[in-house]
């Protein structure tokens, strides 16, 4: 198994995280992993993103340029990486932001408008992300939902673990969403 | 222990810690300010110091106080800062001190970007500051390597009384990667240094000093140098050989840049090219007869890296221009992919490993 990922949005919706949820759930299972970000003054304000690797073998480069799954938060992510995923690779779009068709027919695409969600659901926009990364999980299977849920407390800070409960609402949420 | 998920930078300050450092004199600069960070919180814990320095110069200048002390010591920086620190590094040198210094390379020359870059290579192998002196310099490509470069890093430069560079770049340094700490030293239970400055009470004193004023101990100090410089090359080198036996094309590079290379491998093994990677872990001093065996078979050599060509000339003067050896590199920031590695190997291929 490899699965190479690009999670992209604007800077506060969670990338970073969703990214590192993802690693950790990763290392929770045993696989090999890498995480890197994009750095620099891109991340005020503009768009943020960062590669993941999950793997049953050494990762070669946790540099990606064709991901087999592409997250989009926001509409400058599809613009810039659209073009990059695998043929027959995932899109999964943030449709409450993203109000464009993507231009790739060979993609299996998801469009979810999880900012709305997580707020008429969860009255927390802030775990839009979690519903993305559910998801991802319920689609492909690289991960299983209790390592996502068991990273949560890698990734918050143990003051924010009080969180933990709603985050993983919001990731059953991604789940049932995208078996429907 | 059990592996933790952990950024470059983050992670060859612990190491260092682990290896017995107490004490770190730096400035910041991205992409490596995440390692003055975590030293800034995790140093005191230790009982160690932790000094943001007024500039590079005078950070520099510390490690050498330190290190004539018999510290354990350490700096780090990013390519424009590690420019900086390169008088202190000559006399430090010199002087005959062990020390680490980090830099984690970004895009040049000048300010350049704060992006990943490799265009310091010659100024790390090749001297940088001024005289004969050669710093023994490590390539980690992973985050676990980094770790475990640090110890020997300061074994080394205790070894050979010499300041060794661990020379990363920005990926490296940004990157997380499951990793695994050895053992905390104990600083006290390292080897004595009875060179050190560290008061002369019932002895003679001893003088760190990189200052001779005759011609002619200033050339045997000199010839003492290459001595040791001889020495690391007979006992130090170490590499890396992916696939390289049955290899018809052997890229070459470090640090990140021979990750994206691995990568290509493998792509290129999937389409039946006989594709290796030979990786120099040390850059100097230079894996020589590693890098003749890993090509014995190479009809072509292909090496790749964030510079528009620093470590080739490496390579073909230790393949003793046996072998045709090829170009590709990014600068700038600017950062290899794995598709266009690829397609230079198909390339070469299609050319019989000729010379274009």
């Amino acid at each position: 198994m490899l699965q190479e990922i690009i999670l992209a949005g604007f800077g506060g919706q969670g990338v970073m995280s969703m990214g590192q949820l993802l690693a950790y759930a990763g290392m929770e299972e045993n696989k090999q992993v890498s995480w890197i970000p994009s750095y620099g003054p891109e991340m005020r304000g503009g768009t943020a993103n960062c590669s993941v690797t999950l793997s049953d073998t050494p990762v070669s480069s946790p540099l990606i340029d064709e991901p087999d799954t592409l997250f989009v938060l926001n509409r400058p992510s599809l613009e810039k990486f659209e073009g990059s995923v695998k043929p027959g690779g995932l899109l999964l779009l943030n449709s409450s932001l993203v109000k464009v068709e993507p231009q790739r027919t060979d993609l299996r695409v998801l469009k979810l408008p999880v900012d709305n969600l997580a707020q008429e659901k969860f009255g927390n926009s802030r775990v839009a992300n979690m519903i993305l990364v559910g998801a991802f999980v319920a689609v492909t299977g690289a991960v299983s939902l209790d390592s996502v849920v068991g990273a949560l407390k890698k990734v918050l800070p143990e003051h924010r673990h009080k969180l933990i409960p709603l985050n993983r609402q919001a990731l059953e949420l991604g789940v049932e969403l995208a078996q429907s | 222990m059990a592996k933790v998920l952990m950024k470059g930078n983050e992670a060859l300050g612990e190491a260092a810690i682990r290896a017995g450092c107490r004490f770190f004199f730096g400035y910041p600069i991205t992409p490596q300010s995440e390692l003055p960070h975590y030293l800034a919180k995790r140093l005191p814990e230790v009982g160690g110091v932790f000094l943001q320095a007024e500039s590079e110069v005078a950070a520099i200048n510390m490690v050498y106080g330190a290190a004539g002390a018999g510290a354990r010591v350490m700096t780090s920086s990013s390519s424009p800062g590690v420019s900086l620190k390169m008088e202190g590094i000559s006399y430090i040198a010199g002087a005959e001190l062990p020390c680490v210094i980090v830099n984690m390379q970004r895009g040049g020359p000048g300010l350049g970007s704060i992006q990943p870059g490799q265009a310091d290579y010659f100024q790390a192998v090749k001297g940088g500051g001024h005289g004969d002196y050669r710093l023994l310099v490590l390539a980690p490509a992973s985050i676990q390597e980094m770790v475990d470069l640090m110890g020997l890093a300061f074994a080394l430069a205790d070894k050979y009384r010499n300041p060794v560079m661990i020379l990363g770049d920005g990926t490296l340094g940004q990157m997380m990667e499951p990793v695994e700490f050895p053992e905390m030293l104990d600083p006290e239970k390292l080897p004595q240094k009875p060179w050190a400055a560290q008061g002369a009470k019932g002895r003679e004193p001893n003088i760190i000093n990189s200052l001779y004023l005759n011609p002619l101990e200033l050339e045997d100090h000199n010839l003492k140098l290459q001595a040791k410089y001889t020495q690391m090359a007979a006992e130090e080198t170490r590499s890396e050989s992916y696939y390289t036996d049955d290899a018809d094309i052997v890229l070459v590079g470090y640090g990140s840049s021979a990750r994206v290379c691995k990568a290509a491998v493998d792509q290129a093994r999937q389409q039946g090219i006989k594709a290796g990677l030979f990786r120099p872990i040390t850059l100097f001093p230079f894996p020589k007869a590693e890098i003749q065996a890993a090509c014995r078979q190479a009809k072509a050599v292909l090496t790749v890296e964030m510079s528009m060509g620093q470590l080739v000339e490496d390579v073909r003067y230790n393949l003793e221009f046996r072998v045709p050896v090829h170009f590709y590199g990014r600068a700038g920031g600017m950062v290899p992919t794995t598709r266009a590695v690829v397609s230079k190997i198909t390339e070469l291929v299609q050319e019989g490993g000729r010379s274009a």
